[in-house]
C-alpha cells in the first residue's frame, strides 16, 4: 500500500464541557477513497474542521505526507492540497461555469484586468482532467446539483488538490449522478489523488468507499474495509444499537371504505393524470427522485398549489381544496419536506408550535386564549409521543431534528386528523430517531388514519409502506403491493426513470 | 430557559431606563421637571403618540413597517375637521351639536379603517412590499388632504369636542383616560385572541404559518386596518387637543413611533414585541422629550438625537443578538 497522505493521532476536542472528538486516530492513504460516517453530533463535522485548519484540536498531532503538524492553520491545509467541498458548495450562483472554476485561481495571480479567454481556457483544461464537459458559459444557478458538485470539484483540482474532502455530497442527488459522481472521483484516484467522504447516509457509503471510519459520540467505533460491511452492521457501528427491521403489516378489512381517492389530478408542466386510492390505515409510500412531481401532488391535496383538472374525493365526496385551512377542515394535514422553514416556528416555544393548528381547542367560552387550557394542550401531545424536552417554553430551535419533527407531527395530530401526508419525514434525522419515527407513523396507520408517506429512500418506502406508487416525470408509472417486490427491484425501477439525471 | 431569560432582562433594561431617565431629569432639571404642569402636558402628549406607536408596533408584528399613519392621522383629521367647521354653526342645538360631534368622530374612524384597508390589501394580495406600499399611500393620504385644505389649516371646532383633547377629570387628562382605556384593550387582542396569536406566528415565520393553516391574508388586512384605527384615534385627539388641523401635523411622529417601537423591544423583522415593552418605551421618549423642551433644544437638533438614538438602539441590539447566539451554541452540544 501507498505511503499515508494524512494521519491524525490521538486528536480530542472539547468543546464548553462536552467531548467532541476524544482521541481519534484515523488515517488516508494516497488515492484512497475513505469515509467517515456517524450520526449527527458524533463529531464529524469537528474532525473535517480539524484537517482544514479551521479548527485546533486540544491534543494530538495531524501528519500530513510525513510532515507533522502541532497546531495546523487553514493556510497550511491549502498549501499542503488538502481542499474542502462544504455541503452548500459555496459556488456564486449568478456566475458562470468558467467564472466560477477559475475565480480563485485570477484572484490569486492578483489580476486587475480579466481575459476571458483564459477564464475559459482554465476551466475547459481543468474539466477535461476529469473527463466532463459542461457549458462553460452557463450561469450555475441554473445547472443540476451534480453539475454544481463538478464545479466544485473543478475548484478543488485547480488549487493543487491532493485530498478532496466532501461533506454529505449525496444528500440532494440522484442514483444516476451519484454514479457520475463516483466516476470522477476514479478518476481522482487514479491521479492519486485521496477523497474522504462525510455521509450519514448508509448505501451509498457502501457503494463508494473502499475504506470506512465510524465515530460515535467523538469515539471512532473502528476502520473498516467497505467490503466487510453490510447495511446492518454499519448502522449497528453507528448507532450503537440494532435497528428494527420489521416490515409495516397492514391487515387489510373487508369492509374498509376508500378514505381518500384522486382521480386524473394533472397540472401543466408538473404532474398528470395522476390517480390513486387510499383506506384508512394504509400507509401508501410515493417514491421518485426530486422533481418527480410528488410534493407538487402533496401540494395540491393540502390546498397549496392549484391542479388544473382532476377531482378528489374524500370518503366518497368530491372535494375542492383550496386553501390548507379547507384542507384541515376535511381531516387532511401535511409535514411539509422543509421542516425548518414550512414546518416550524423555530424562535417560537414548543408549545406555541403545538397548538398553532387548533386554537380552537383551547379558547374559553368568550373566544379568547386561555393558557392554562394552553400548556395542558400542548402537555398532552408532548407526553403523548414522547417528546423529551426539558421546558414546554423553549424555542424549537433548541431541539434536535428527531424531537423537532415530532412536533410537527404533533402539531398535526393536534388537528384529528383523517389523511396524514408526511413529505420526508425523516430527512437530516439520524438513524436512532428514524426509527422511532416510522414507528410512530405504523401506530398512526394502526389507528385509522390513512397515511401516505413521500420519499426518496428506498428501504424506508419498502419497509413502512403496505402499497407504493412510484412517480416519474409528473406520473405515476407504477403502483405495487409492497409484497411484490424487494428493495433491490425497487431502487432500479426509480433510478431508471428519473430523468433529471442528464444534463 | 435563556430566551425566556433575555425576554426578562429586556423588560428589567427597559424599567431601569425609565426610572433613570427620570432621576436624572429631576435632579438636573429641578423644580422644571417635576411639576404637575408639565406631567399633564407630558400625560396629554403620551396617548396620540402612543397609538401611533402602536400602529407601527401592529405592522411591525407581521415583519412589515406602517409608514402611511401620519397621513392616514392627516387625512382622517381632516374628514373630521370639514364635519365640525361646516355644520358646527352658533345657533345649533346642544343635540345637534353632539351629533355633529359624532358623525365627525365616525367618519375620522371611517376614514382611517379605509386607509388601513387599502394598505392592508396591497401588501397581501397585490404582495407590495409594506415599506413600498405605505410610501406610496403616505403620499397619496397626505397630498388628498392638502388638496382638500388647499394647504391651510382648519381651526375653530365646537368646545364640547374641545374636551377629548384638553379637558380633565380629576387632573387627569382626557387623552390620558383614553389611552389607559385602550392599553388593556389592544393587549387583550394580542394576547389573548386568535387573531393575536396567529398575528405573531404569522410575524415569526409566515411560510410555517401558512403551511399550518393560517389565513395569512386576512391576518394581514385585519393589521393594516388594525393599525388604520390607532392612527385615526390618534387623530381624533391630536385635532381635538390643539383646536386645529393642517395636513403635515404631526410629521415628526414618524421617526419617533419607530424609534419607540425598537426601543421598547419591537423585532423590526417581525414575530416579537409586546405593549408593556412599547408604553415603557413611550414613557422614556416623552421623558428625554420633555426634558429636551426645558431646555429648549431647537426642534432639529432633537431630530439629530432621535436619529442617533434609533442607530444606537439597532447596533445594540444586533450585538446583544450576536452574544445570545453565542452564549447559545456553547450551550448547545454539537
Amino acid at each position: 500500500m501507498a505511503e499515508d497522505f494524512l494521519k491524525i493521532q490521538n486528536v480530542s476536542k472539547l468543546y464548553s464541557g462536552v467531548q467532541a472528538l476524544d482521541n481519534v486516530s484515523m488515517s488516508i492513504g494516497q488515492g484512497e477513497v475513505h469515509c467517515l460516517v456517524g450520526e449527527n453530533g458524533s463529531g464529524k463535522s469537528t474532525l473535517i474542521k480539524i484537517i482544514a485548519g479551521v479548527v485546533t484540536p486540544d491534543g494530538g498531532e495531524i501528519i500530513v505526507r510525513g510532515k507533522s503538524y502541532k497546531n495546523l492553520r487553514p493556510i497550511d491545509s491549502i498549501n499542503e492540497g488538502i481542499q474542502v467541498i462544504y455541503q452548500d458548495l459555496s459556488l456564486f450562483p449568478n456566475l458562470s461555469v468558467a467564472e466560477n472554476i477559475s475565480l480563485n485561481q485570477l484572484i490569486e495571480e492578483k489580476k486587475k484586468i480579466i481575459n476571458w479567454k483564459e477564464v475559459k481556457n482554465i476551466a475547459s483544461s481543468v474539466l477535461s482532467t476529469i473527463k466532463k464537459e459542461l457549458d462553460l458559459n452557463e450561469k450555475v444557478e441554473n445547472i443540476s446539483i451534480a453539475n454544481k458538485q463538478l464545479v466544485a470539484i473543478c475548484r478543488a483540482l485547480l488549487r493543487n488538490a491532493k485530498l478532496i474532502i466532501m461533506d454529505e455530497p449525496t444528500t440532494a442527488i440522484t442514483k444516476k449522478e451519484i454514479d457520475k459522481l463516483l466516476s470522477v472521483i476514479l478518476d481522482l484516484k487514479e491521479s492519486g489523488i485521496s477523497t474522504l467522504f462525510v455521509s450519514h447516509k448508509l448505501s451509498e457509503v457502501l457503494q463508494i468507499a473502499e475504506k470506512v471510519t465510524v465515530l460515535r459520540d467523538g469515539k471512532k467505533v473502528g476502520d473498516y474495509n467497505a467490503g466487510e460491511l453490510d447495511y446492518d452492521t454499519l448502522s449497528f457501528y453507528m448507532s450503537g444499537k440494532k435497528i428494527d427491521h420489521s416490515v409495516f403489516d397492514y391487515q387489510e378489512r373487508a369492509d374498509q371504505k376508500t378514505l381518500l381517492e384522486v382521480k386524473d389530478l394533472s397540472k401543466k408542466g408538473q404532474f398528470e393524470d395522476i390517480s390513486f386510492k387510499l383506506r384508512p390505515g394504509e400507509i401508501v409510500g410515493m417514491i421518485g427522485s426530486l422533481g418527480s412531481g410528488r410534493t407538487e401532488v402533496a401540494l395540491s391535496l393540502f390546498g397549496l398549489n392549484k391542479p388544473d383538472s382532476g377531482s378528489i374525493y374524500m370518503n366518497g365526496e368530491p372535494v375542492k381544496i383550496n386553501s390548507p385551512r379547507k384542507a384541515i377542515s376535511l381531516g387532511l394535514c401535511y409535514l411539509p419536506e422543509d421542516r425548518l422553514n414550512q414546518g416550524l416556528f423555530l424562535k417560537q416555544s414548543i408549545q406555541n408550535n403545538v397548538v398553532v393548528t387548533n386554537l380552537r381547542k383551547i379558547l374559553t367560552k368568550s373566544k379568547l386564549l386561555n393558557y392554562s387550557k394552553k400548556y395542558e394542550y400542548a402537555k398532552m401531545w408532548v407526553d403523548e409521543l414522547n417528546i423529551n424536552v426539558p421546558s414546554l417554553e423553549i424555542a424549537v430551535q433548541a431541539l434536535s431534528g428527531g424531537n423537532q419533527q415530532r412536533v410537527v407531527i404533533a402539531k398535526w395530530l393536534a388537528t384529528d386528523p383523517k389523511v396524514f401526508i408526511l413529505d420526508s419525514p425523516t430527512v437530516g434525522i439520524d438513524v436512532n430517531s428514524k426509527s422511532n419515527i416510522h414507528n410512530l407513523i405504523r401506530q398512526l396507520a394502526k389507528k385509522g388514519i390513512g397515511v401516505i408517506m413521500i420519499s426518496d429512500e428506498v428501504p424506508e418506502i419498502v419497509h413502512n409502506c403496505n402499497r407504493i406508487l412510484v412517480m416519474a416525470d409528473g406520473r405515476i408509472i407504477q403502483e405495487v403491493d409492497t409484497v411484490d417486490i424487494t428493495e433491490d427491484k425497487l431502487f432500479d425501477l426509480v433510478s431508471s426513470n428519473s430523468k433529471n439525471s442528464e444534463g | 430557559m435563556f430566551d425566556q431569560y433575555l425576554k426578562h432582562s429586556r423588560t428589567t433594561i427597559l424599567f431601569i431606563m425609565m426610572l433613570g431617565a427620570f432621576i436624572v431629569m429631576s435632579i438636573f432639571l429641578p423644580g422644571k421637571f417635576l411639576t404637575l404642569s408639565n406631567f399633564q402636558s407630558i400625560a396629554s402628549q403620551i396617548p396620540e403618540f402612543g397609538l401611533l406607536a402602536i400602529a407601527i408596533m401592529l405592522a411591525m408584528l407581521t415583519g412589515g413597517i406602517d409608514l402611511s399613519i401620519i397621513s392616514t392621522a392627516n387625512l382622517a383629521g381632516v374628514g373630521a375637521a370639514l364635519i365640525l367647521t361646516k355644520h358646527a354653526l352658533p345657533q345649533l342645538g346642544a343635540y345637534e351639536e353632539s351629533y355633529i360631534i359624532f358623525l365627525a368622530i365616525v367618519s375620522a374612524i371611517g376614514i382611517s379603517l379605509l386607509c388601513g384597508l387599502i394598505n392592508g390589501l396591497l401588501i397581501a394580495y397585490v404582495k407590495v412590499p409594506a415599506i413600498l406600499a405605505t410610501l406610496g399611500t403616505m403620499s397619496i393620504f397626505s397630498g388628498i388632504a392638502i388638496v382638500i385644505t388647499k394647504g391651510y389649516g382648519i381651526q375653530g371646532f365646537p368646545e364640547k369636542f374641545l374636551f377629548i383633547g384638553s379637558g380633565t377629570i380629576l387632573a387627569i387628562p382626557m387623552p390620558m383616560i383614553i389611552f389607559i382605556v385602550f392599553i388593556p384593550l389592544m393587549s387583550l387582542i394580542l394576547n389573548r385572541t386568535s387573531y393575536g396569536f396567529n398575528l405573531y406566528m404569522l410575524g415569526s415565520n409566515p411560510v410555517a404559518s401558512r403551511f399550518s393553516g393560517i389565513n395569512n391574508r386576512g391576518i394581514l388586512v385585519r393589521t393594516y386596518i388594525l393599525s388604520g384605527l390607532c392612527s385615526g384615534l390618534a387623530s381624533i385627539i391630536m385635532i381635538s387637543r390643539v383646536n386645529s388641523i393642517r395636513p403635515g401635523y404631526g410629521s415628526a411622529y414618524l421617526l419617533q413611533a419607530i424609534l419607540v417601537c425598537v426601543l421598547g423591544g419591537v423585532d423590526p423583522s417581525g414575530g416579537y414585541g409586546n405593549i408593556s415593552g412599547l408604553v415603557m418605551g413611550i414613557i422614556v421618549l416623552q421623558i428625554l422629550q420633555s426634558g429636551f423642551n426645558i431646555l429648549s433644544f431647537s426642534p432639529f437638533f432633537k431630530n439629530v438625537v432621535w436619529g442617533l438614538m434609533l442607530i444606537l438602539v439597532m447596533i445594540l441590539n444586533f450585538y446583544s443578538s450576536r452574544y445570545a447566539q453565542k452564549i447559545r451554541k456553547r450551550l448547545k452540544v454539537d
